[in-house]
């Protein structure tokens, strides 16, 4: 027993210790260090909130995926982080940099495509690639050879000696990305960088996403599902203003993977939605039940979460029986990815638990 | 410094990228040419005095359509997300736009220095004043152009910051001309603060600094509140 106190004794200052110990860990080991940090990042437009208090966190070689309907704040946290635009409320922190006081700083590190694509249509690629690297301060030798690897990089080729103007949807986006990679920068914001573009083109894109993404930081928005599934380490899916999940595109798809049952019994004396709920909640297996409109008047209709994989459709059909319902309707779905993000987005509350609580 | 540089040549580049920089100075040559050359042989004089009083006209349009486009455009487009979110102080990007739209101003003037140069194979004249005469357009012409940049960043449409821009230097321009129906208090301030009254001093051929001054006060004030205005958007 003394043993194990002073065990416990030593062991409370080491503990102390560890989180500064995980700090110093964090600066050698640069894989993990933060390099976007917003905290409660708010967005005033004359009387409309765009974003209500969004923190988050975004390390080195992480490539993380804004999802979100249209007008949810994706773009507006992209401006902020940018500092093209100011929050009203709270900071951040780019590549250490403060976006209030370090602009400048927070700028060098950043490159950034806005959700336009927006060129000079006047110019020609390589006139409008060698104007970003000078206001990148990259001159001479340096320049060249940047502007050679970008060209080379993002396919360009081709291309380089045209106007803009003339360029196709596809190749306007790879200068705007072209651009953003010119001063080879530690993070990319990257405002839908794939839409408008045929399949091929936006699989290249993708795939350079992913390759850029594995040294550097990478926030790129979208509202296509499938390519953050495909693109992203993680995913923020906000809505409204507010962040309502963060997750891995697994753990969507995990989400999403859950089955659930619809049960759609006749209404009879003695079953009410409330004493329906009830006796099937006592299912072995059954995690969570709740009311759906039903589709007809005489029929009531139940969603059950199952706690595991295993198939529920025999307990449930005896529960029914057991409990004299007639069964009119007993089927088993699986819930995909568009399901969730619909759930998560169309919303008010960020918890979805809640929401499906308030649904009851 | 570096940064102002690069924005300024990439706008003057800009302005023989497209036909609407030709068009506006050949315009601006062709009208002061007819205007100055026609009435010139009936008056038998050697002088180029009428020259600057018709440039300085000339200008109120000219000056305008020089700076209609450098934000407006830039914000209708979007471009100006890509330009602001580099690493540059939003000075920088006025001072970059005013100086791109000097130097083609400058060009501008250069060609008109053909018209003294011909005259004087007719004549002897006084170069004095005619030099005063260029820094008078230069002043004025740029204050002109920094009103420009400013309505320029007040709106996303060119048309809009070419006829704002136009109405405040015709305004400045022509206020000192209703000097008779002005309360005798007024009229001392009213006058200081017309272009008309600095111009005529500096074509005169006295170098006044008081008059130097003004245009650089213009100019000054102008690309500040220009400034301003580009800055707001931050905060809207």
């Amino acid at each position: 027993m003394a043993a194990t106190t002073i065990a416990g004794r030593c062991l409370a200052p080491a503990e102390g210790r560890t989180p500064k110990r995980a700090g110093a860990q964090r600066e050698s080991l640069d894989m993990s260090e933060v390099m976007i940090e917003a905290l409660d990042l708010s967005k005033r437009y004359d009387d409309s909130l765009a974003l209500d208090k969004v923190s988050m966190e975004v390390r080195r070689g992480e490539v993380l995926g804004f999802l979100g309907p249209n007008g949810a704040g994706k773009s507006t946290t992209m401006k902020i982080l940018t500092c093209f635009t100011a929050p009203t409320e709270g900071t951040a922190k780019v590549n250490g940099c403060d976006i209030f006081d370090d602009s400048l700083g927070v700028r060098k590190s950043i490159g950034y495509l806005p959700e336009s694509t927006a060129l000079y249509h006047d110019m020609l690629v390589l006139e409008y690639l060698q104007f970003v690297a000078e206001m990148r301060g990259l001159n001479g030798a340096e320049q060249r050879k940047q502007v050679k690897k970008v060209v080379e990089e993002t396919g360009l080729e081709g291309v380089f000696a045209k106007g803009i103007q003339t360029l196709s949807k596809g190749y306007k986006q790879r200068v705007g990305l072209a651009q953003a990679l010119l001063h080879e920068p530690p993070i990319l914001i990257l405002d839908e960088p794939m839409s408008g573009l045929d399949p091929n083109q936006a699989v290249e894109i993708r795939d350079l996403i992913k390759e850029i993404g594995r040294e550097r930081t990478v926030i790129l928005s979208t509202h296509n599902l499938a390519e953050v599934q495909v693109a992203c380490d993680r995913v923020l899916i906000i809505s409204k203003g507010r962040i309502v999940a963060d997750d891995t595109p697994a753990g969507l798809s995990e989400r999403a993977g859950k089955r659930r049952y619809l049960v759609t019994v006749q209404k009879s004396n003695g079953l009410s939605e409330t004493s329906g709920c009830a006796a099937l909640e006592k299912i072995s297996g059954v995690q969570r039940v709740r009311s759906l409109a039903a589709e007809a008047e005489d029929e009531l209709s139940f969603e059950l979460l199952p706690t595991t994989d295993e198939d529920l459709r025999a307990p449930v059909f005896k529960a029914a029986v057991d409990n004299g319902y007639t069964l009119l309707d007993l089927h088993r779905e699986g819930q995909n990815l568009e399901q969730v993000f619909r759930d998560l987005t169309t919303t008010e509350s960020p918890d979805p638990e809640a929401h499906d609580a308030a649904a009851e | 410094m570096d940064r102002t540089l690069t924005i300024a040549k990439r706008e003057f580049r800009g302005y023989f990228n497209s036909p609407a920089a030709y068009i506006v100075v050949c315009l601006f040559l062709l009208l002061l040419g007819f205007f100055f050359w026609s009435p010139f042989f009936l008056a038998n004089r050697a002088s180029v005095r009428g020259m600057f009083d018709l440039m300085s006209v000339l200008l109120l349009p000219t000056a305008p359509a020089m700076t209609m486009g450098l934000l407006s455009e830039e914000k209708r487009t979007g471009t100006i997300e890509v330009l602001l979110t580099m690493p540059v102080r939003d000075s920088e990007v006025i001072l970059g736009k005013f100086l791109g739209a000097l130097s083609l101003l400058s060009v501008l003037l250069l060609l008109t220095v053909a018209y003294p140069l011909s005259v004087s194979t007719l004549g002897t004249i006084d170069w004095g004043p005619i030099l005063t005469g260029y820094l008078a357009l230069l002043l004025q012409g740029s204050a002109m152009l920094a009103i420009g940049v400013l309505a320029s960043s007040w709106t996303d449409n060119q048309l809009i910051a070419f006829f704002v821009a136009g109405m405040m230097c015709f305004a400045l321009w022509i206020v000192s001309r209703f000097l008779p129906f002005i309360p005798q208090q007024a009229a001392g301030i009213i006058e200081w603060i017309s272009f008309d009254y600095h111009f005529r001093n500096l074509v005169r051929g006295v170098i006044d600094t008081r008059n130097v001054f003004y245009f650089l006060s213009v100019i000054g004030l102008a690309l500040a509140m220009a400034f301003r205005s580009l800055e707001s958007r931050r905060w809207s």
